[in-house]
């Protein structure tokens, strides 16, 4: 049960001010998620021979220069790296699964929150204010952005049960609503090999949509599907490389909002997280559809039209 | 005129003034500035006032109304005039699901789209949209009339009971126990006086009319797949 | 008797296959209809019964009865209402419906809630003139059908009880078929007459803990946060369930047991959705007292309450209150033995009693039928109630005082051991003369 917003940049020009126009959609949610929050960020884009990671350690003065050395040297590989709080962000000039099999045997004790070229997921326990401080994310650039704030139901108020949950790479999902039939789903997605950390419902939607994608499904195909298996009620926004997706249940029941001008494209739980945004006097505002799948993306990644 | 700025006052403050007015009535005509999407404004009122809200507002926006008049300048979240006695609630622009819901009595006129659940269990409550309604709109409506000029979406009047839905546009589909009916004399007479009232200028004549088969008024093992 | 020639006579009736479920399936076969009725479930159930008492002797040192005190008044919603509610008894009436009770019934309840100083509740169908006038501490109840629903009478209640669901049928909505819908019925609930009425299972305006937030507010908001906000839930996933209501911003919680009563629904709903309250209660309070919130927002209980042990055992294990619905009713005289022959006539028989629904209860309190009614006066009713409310208070401080306790809510799960390993493992409190609790957590 939670707060959703999403906003995707049309005009280039605002790229440099994304944190600073995002920070109140996300504060304004606060009310519908009080427990934890997050977001995933897309821009800051590494070479297609790079992969990028987002780490977190729960210890913040984890030693991350040693583990990029060690990278650096057991890879034989560039790898840059910056850290916030306790992510740290590593570029690695490398193959992901080969990355990720390092931070496993390396590091087993550092979670992967996020891989792929341009996203970075950052997410913590508290308040959205407390956690948009704690990540700078007024400071931050990039194309767009999707974040989450969180009323726990009936899994653990836990940075592993906060939202974003990565999908694969450069996706992730956020979901408002509470799932019905998720417990059975992840034992056949277990099955499958998809690893879960939560008893969460919404890591059970993340997960599926892992593995349809893996299946070979498009994105479209995938959310598709999606509708015929999960039950429950949900809203879902799932970002993407270059943009971000939007769909409702067929009961639709929870909220969601759109807008658009000719600058951004903006979606939220409720309007009141769309107010800071500027020109929403006039932007066009609809509610999206039930089991209706919206995309809004820059270069339309194939399939996911 | 008295205005309330909601970017300077709260929510609770607009509501404990606009309710003192049930008490004393001092000044009748009230401006609300900067609404910004919040919750719950000017809900409760049980005074002949008049309010002009400029700008969009969030969930239950006069809810529960009995007699004001209260215009949103702009969108409204979910629930819009949700319960209302009487009165007039009318919303410029789109309202959100449920506007109207199990509201009892007074006019509720939304000049843009509603969307999903528009008059959902709505025992009394006139609605006259200018634009589209959603899906399950009218679920369960006991009474009053739903006037759509748009288009309907899915499952319109699903279990009705007594409402009258008048609408101009497609329907996609109707919901179990509701059908088309007939357009008589009177029929015409209610949605011209609908029309008038919400101040929609429409021909009468464009509308069809939708309402209960009173099939699944009491049970019968025939009609199980319908429950 | 019967039984013992039969089993004289080698016949031998099936467990699983017994009468009552044979009967069951030929009624189900003739009728293509799912069986309503009334009642609680009446299946059995791990109960307080299987609870007991430590009474004090060397180690604590009880209180003598009449002369120490023992406290049993309780304040319900200190956490964000202007005017809270206290009650001189920690029991109160649960919400039953005009429309499933008569007139007559509903002002009885409030007469003998009134003479004990404790609330009585409204329920689906609004709230009638002598329910207000008669009751001096009146809950009303929001529910998903908004049946009855105004400002006007929000605005009269002493405290608002949002329901979310109800022991008897959590996840489902209420049933009242159309021999009951007569035409004051009808006209309160804005339905036509004689039509069988269906209530909504979910509120038609939210969805989930994030809308019920905004929701409470507008229920403060249009109350000029007056009174306090209840949230009902039937007992199922009760842990969660208590956490999102406090986190929604609820006032109490009112969490009802499986053997809570209904006016009418599906009896397959009855004796297989939900929890039993002696689960449940341990289940809240732990949530409550996670949240630092254990007595500040205050708990009710209800779904089998009988008797003062009952009450008190509900207080030790937490909570701060009680609601009675069953036992109120068989106060004022549901199913009582002097209308046997009538009963019988209605295919029952007295103590068997359950089709509310049908609207033709001998005893007049689940009947709109004005004859009926008649059979029911209010006030000796009101008397009879507040007798038996007067019972459980003195029955529950016998008890408190035996403990050693001056008040009622000083009572602990520590004064208790059980006689079962499921009511030990259920409630949480360790199996008579050993220290041994079954399993840990829930």
């Amino acid at each position: 049960m939670c707060g959703i917003v999403g906003l995707y940049l049309k005009n280039k020009a605002l790229e440099s001010q994304l944190g600073a126009l995002f920070e109140p959609m996300l504060i304004a949610m606060t009310d519908r998620g009080p427990d934890s929050a997050g977001f995933a960020i897309y821009g800051d884009e590494v070479a297609d021979d790079s992969i990028k990671l987002t780490l977190r350690h729960a210890d913040e003065n984890y030693d991350w220069a040693a583990l990029a050395e060690k990278a650096q040297t057991e890879l034989n590989t560039g790898v840059e790296w910056f850290k916030n709080s306790k992510v740290a962000v590593f570029k690695i000039q490398t193959s992901a699964a080969i990355a990720e099999a390092f931070v496993a045997e390396a590091a087993p004790d550092v979670l992967i929150l996020s891989a792929g070229q341009s996203i970075e997921i950052l997410k913590e326990v508290g308040l959205p204010e407390n956690i948009a401080e704690t990540f700078s994310l007024k400071g931050m650039k990039g194309s767009h952005i999707i974040g989450h704030t969180r009323m726990a139901t009936e899994s653990a108020v836990t940075m592993e049960g906060s939202h974003p949950f990565s999908t694969g790479m450069d996706l992730c999902l956020v979901h408002n609503g509470s799932l019905s039939n998720h417990n059975r789903l992840r034992e056949e997605l277990k099955r499958e090999g998809i690893v879960f950390e939560t008893e969460n419902d919404s890591e059970v939607a993340a997960g599926y949509l892992t593995w349809r994608l893996q299946q070979g499904d498009s994105l479209n195909e995938a959310l598709t599907n999606s509708l015929k298996d999960l039950d429950g009620f949900f809203t879902f926004t799932v970002g993407t490389r270059d943009g971000f997706a939007v769909m409702r249940d067929p009961i639709a029941c929870k909220p969601a909002v759109m807008a658009e001008t000719d600058d951004y494209v903006a979606m939220a739980s409720e309007y009141q997280a769309l107010t800071t945004l500027p020109g929403i006097e006039n932007a066009r505002i609809w509610e999206p559809e039930p089991a209706t799948i919206y995309v809004w993306e820059r270069n339309s990644q194939e399939g996911a039209k | 005129m008295k205005t309330i700025n909601l970017t300077e006052q709260t929510v609770r403050d607009l509501n404990q003034a606009l309710h003192a007015q049930a008490v004393e009535c001092t000044e009748r005509e009230w401006e609300v500035l900067e609404p910004k999407g919040q919750h719950n404004i000017a809900c409760g009122l049980d005074q002949n006032l008049s309010v002009d809200i400029k700008g969009p507002t969030g969930y239950y926006c006069a809810g529960m109304n009995k007699k004001a008049h209260v215009t949103i300048h702009g969108n409204a979240g979910q629930g819009v005039a949700e319960n209302m006695m009487s009165g007039t609630v009318r919303v410029k622009g789109d309202a959100s699901q449920a506007a109207g819901a199990t509201a009892h009595g007074g006019l509720l006129v939304i000049e843009g789209n509603a969307a999903a659940r528009c008059g959902i269990s709505m025992k009394g409550v006139d609605i006259v949209v200018k634009g589209n309604v959603g899906h399950m709109s009218c679920f369960m409506g006991q009474a009053g009339a739903l006037v759509v000029c748009g288009d309907a979406g899915d499952a319109l009047g699903d279990s009705i009971y007594e409402t009258h839905i008048y609408v101009k546009g497609e329907v996609k589909s109707l919901g179990a126990d509701c059908i088309e009916k007939e357009v008589r004399e009177e029929h015409i007479e209610e949605l011209t006086e609908l029309l008038n009232r919400a101040g929609v200028d429409e021909d009468p004549a464009a509308f069809k009319r939708y309402g209960s088969a009173r099939q699944l008024y009491n049970f019968k093992v025939d009609n199980t797949s319908a429950y | 008797m019967s039984e013992d020639i039969k089993v004289k006579d080698g016949l031998r009736e099936s467990a699983t296959f017994d009468r009552t479920t044979m009967t069951e399936i030929r009624r189900a076969a003739e009728t293509g209809i799912y069986d309503i009725r009334g009642f609680g479930a009446k299946r059995k159930l791990p109960h307080f019964d299987d609870l007991l008492f430590l009474g004090a002797s060397m180690s604590r040192y009880p209180l003598e009865g009449y002369r120490e005190k023992c406290n049993t008044s309780v304040t319900l919603g200190t956490r964000f209402a202007k005017k809270p509610i206290v009650l001189d008894i920690p029991v109160t009436i649960a919400g039953m419906s005009f429309g499933a009770l008569s007139a007559n019934a509903k002002e009885a309840l409030g007469r003998g809630a009134s003479l004990m100083g404790t609330s009585t509740t409204t329920g689906d169908g609004g709230m009638t003139p002598e329910e207000r006038g008669q009751s001096t501490k009146l809950v009303y109840q929001y529910l998903p059908s908004r049946y009855g629903m105004n400002p006007d009478d929000l605005r009269k209640a002493d405290a608002i009880e949002v329901v979310l669901g109800q022991g008897a049928k959590p996840g489902g909505g209420g049933m009242l078929l159309g021999q009951k819908i007569t035409d004051r019925v009808a006209k309160m609930r804005t339905l036509p007459m004689g039509v069988d009425q269906r209530s909504a299972c979910r509120h038609p305006d939210w969805t989930g803990p994030d809308d019920l937030a905004i929701k409470i507010q507008e229920l403060r908001e249009i109350t000029d946060w007056q009174v306090p906000i209840y949230i009902k839930v039937g007992a199922t996933r009760t842990y969660y369930d208590v956490k999102l209501a406090v986190k929604a911003g609820a006032d109490v919680i009112v969490v009802d047991g499986m053997q809570g009563g209904t006016a009418a629904t599906q009896d397959v709903f009855i004796e297989h959705v939900g929890i039993p309250t002696l689960a449940a209660i341990p289940q809240a309070v732990r949530a409550l007292q996670e949240m630092g919130m254990h007595r500040k927002v205050q708990l009710i209980v209800s779904g089998g309450i009988r008797n003062g042990a009952d009450v008190a055992k509900c207080m030790a294990l937490g909570a701060d209150a009680v609601a009675i619905g069953t036992a109120a009713l068989v106060a004022l005289g549901c199913n009582h033995p002097m209308y046997d022959e009538e009963f019988k006539k209605i295919g029952s028989a007295a103590g068997f009693y359950d089709d509310y629904h049908e609207g033709k209860d001998p005893a007049g309190i689940s009947t709109q039928d004005p004859e009926l009614m008649k059979r029911l006066d209010p006030v000796d009713g009101g008397r009879r109630l507040a007798n038996y409310l007067n019972v459980l208070t003195l029955e529950a401080q016998t008890l408190a005082r035996a403990c050693g306790k001056n008040d009622l809510r000083n009572l602990e799960p520590e004064d208790l051991v059980a006689l079962t390993v499921e009511s030990a493992a259920m409630a949480n409190v360790p199996l008579a003369g050993t220290s041994w609790i079954p399993g840990k957590g829930f």
